[in-house]
């Protein structure tokens, strides 16, 4: 087992080489440079003074010359520095530590989408169970109306309209931000709610698709297994219908569930750009949007490469946690 | 055929599908026949006025015609779907081809190729090509298309190892046809099934990108309309005009419902496993 963590991690090098290899060179083959944006703010700027400017950039240099420079940088965790008017440190950008934990952007991204991953686990497994082992019910067909619903609805529009109801209409929940302008007020109570209320709607509308998506998973798969011949011998021999479907269908339903786990990371960091644009929450997805506009490179692949990175530990970690379910994997 | 038709038709959600795709398509050809207004005339004396009799869908913050916006918006979402999805089948079909027929190191190669393009947060890929290379309609088909032909490839890969060492390939290679004959004329028609399914949906995931591209303001550039920049006037708007944001969404939504449907009916009929297990 230890071997076989080790040979997948070691597998992950290439993949995650190979990545930053296709991104860079698709980033930086695009038509257009960064010092195009300078140009056009101030069109006094010389030919020469916006030579000096691509050289003090490295942007004169072969692209396989600067990709070299680039990687020799990342194996030190450094991703260079933004190309913004501020000149900070990528890193410190993404992972700024004069900040608390929970203010820094990589850690905001991470956890709506953990959340909203653990909300999608949580409602789409009994949902999917409850309407494959009660097949045809009023609660399977409403689900499955509800299932094609999540496929097809833009998460964008989901999201205007919980605004609309919750936000605008009722004044139930804050619509934009991390927290409220009165949050250095409140007391430990009311800064904790504070802090809920503003996460409530983001991790929901991440979340809905992947509901949708994984319960009508969970429900073909448990069909599936229901119609299995252990089963039939398991309720033969007298078992309770409860233990039937909990004990001996549901783990093997389970098993390729966690394979999705992995699947879902890319989906989920990319949908980041358009949840944090419209809550206006300060995360990894919204530096994102700002470093694309403003042609921010070293911004633009440091983020693509951590989004790689989680994606690569995404399918470890489902990797892992099928062995651990299923013996037969792990014996070999 | 006619088993697969017959199939098709009994599935009436399916069905209902192909009717609503069908009648986006009259819509989409016929745009400047039946929209009630020229979709870019600006009426400053009826700005962001709620849905009434002159403009059933109501009016945005430049006074324009929102349903004949809608109209003209459905020609952008079509269009998008189809390139996009055209260039992903294309460039999937023809990688998945090579991996399935020639194996080896080629096949290697390739799939890691596949893999990578997987592990990359597309949309954010998709996102940065964009924003670089400018958004127009034709870039946004082509980036989508190009970040989007993995599935394909991995399916016609799928098809083509089984059906290399079919009796009626042997037969055929036996017979002295060439490597290009055979791909081509021979176990290329008999994997397009699954390769369409797979279109369809493709559709539907290609109208979400472009929908949520355009509202992010670095998809189809007004004033030309969309269905997704005209929900980003919703967003602006968003506490006083509720039909700028209720009506493309709800465009985008069964468009895209009605591709999955027929999709998936195509799917199921097309599957010789289900076949005979309902009467």
């Amino acid at each position: 087992m230890l071997n076989y963590l080790i040979k997948r991690l070691l597998e992950m090098i290439p993949t995650l080489f190979g990545i930053t290899l296709v991104s860079f060179f698709i980033i930086h083959l695009a038509p257009g440079k960064p010092t195009d944006i300078l140009t056009e703010l101030n069109p006094k700027i010389t030919p020469e003074a916006r030579k000096k400017l691509e050289e003090y950039y490295g942007l004169d240099k072969p692209i396989i010359v600067q990709y070299g420079m680039w990687l020799k940088r990342v194996v030190r965790l450094d991703f260079g520095e933004s190309f913004s008017t501020d000149h900070r440190p990528v890193m410190e950008k993404i992972w700024d530590r004069s900040q608390p934990i929970f203010e820094r952007r990589l850690f905001i991204t991470f956890f709506i989408n953990a959340l909203s991953m653990l909300l999608i686990f949580l409602i789409a497994i009994p949902v999917g169970i409850s309407s494959a082992v009660r097949q045809y019910s009023l609660f399977d067909k409403v689900t499955t109306v509800v299932v094609f619903i999540g496929f097809a609805i833009p998460s964008f529009w989901l999201a205007l309209l919980l605004m609309m109801l919750f936000g605008i209409h009722l004044h139930w929940l804050p619509i934009s931000g991390l927290k409220s302008m009165n949050y250095e007020s409140l007391s430990l109570i009311g800064k904790i709610w504070d802090r809920t209320a503003h996460l409530l709607l983001p991790v929901f509308v991440s979340a809905f698709g992947g509901i949708a998506g994984l319960s009508r998973y969970m429900r073909s798969n448990m069909l599936e297994v229901i119609r299995q011949d252990y089963i039939v011998t398991a309720r033969a021999k007298g078992l309770p219908e409860s233990k039937v479907i909990y004990k001996h269908a549901l783990r093997n339903a389970l098993l390729p569930i966690i394979t999705l786990l992995g699947l879902s990371v890319p989906g989920l960091i990319g949908g980041s750009v358009i949840f944090e644009n419209i809550f206006g929450i300060p995360g990894m997805g919204q530096l994102f949007f700002m470093g694309v506009m403003t042609r921010d490179y070293p911004l633009v692949m440091g983020i693509l490469t951590i989004g790689a990175l989680l994606t690569l530990l995404g399918n470890l970690l489902a990797d892992i946690g099928y062995m651990l379910a299923d013996p037969r994997i792990r014996a070999k | 055929m006619s088993i697969f038709w017959r199939r098709f038709r009994r599935n009436r959600l399916a069905v209902a599908g192909a009717v609503v795709v069908a009648f986006l398509f009259i819509i989409a050809i016929a745009a400047p026949l039946i929209s009630p207004y020229d979709p870019n005339e600006i009426d400053r004396a009826h700005i962001l006025e709620p849905p009434g009799p002159e403009h059933p869908l109501g009016t945005d913050d430049l006074g324009r015609d929102v349903l004949s916006r809608m109209i003209y918006g459905s020609r952008i979402s079509l269009s998008v779907g189809f390139v996009a999805v055209g260039i992903a089948t294309i460039v999937g079909i023809f990688f998945g081809a090579l991996s399935g027929y020639y194996g080896g190191w080629v096949d290697r190669i390739i799939m890691r190729f596949v893999d990578i393009m997987l592990s990359i947060p597309t949309f954010f890929l998709i996102l940065a090509v964009i924003a670089f290379v400018g958004p127009s309609i034709w870039n946004i088909m082509v980036v989508i298309g190009l970040t989007s032909w993995m599935g394909v490839a991995r399916l016609v890969r799928a098809e083509f190892l089984s059906l290399k060492e079919r009796e009626f390939v042997l037969a055929e290679r036996a017979l002295g046809a060439g490597n290009m004959r055979i791909i081509f004329s021979h176990i290329l028609p008999n994997s397009m099934a699954p390769v369409f399914v797979s279109a369809v949906l493709g559709v539907a995931a290609a109208i979400l990108v472009e929908s949520a591209l355009s509202f992010l303001g670095i998809g189809v550039q007004p004033p030309t309309p969309s269905w997704g920049n005209i929900l980003t006037l919703g967003k602006d708007n968003i506490e006083i005009a509720w039909w700028l944001s209720v009506f493309p969404g709800l465009a985008i939504l069964i468009t895209v419902l009605a591709y999955n449907l027929v999709g998936e009916g195509l799917r199921d009929a097309l599957d010789p496993r289900l076949w005979g297990s309902e009467r």
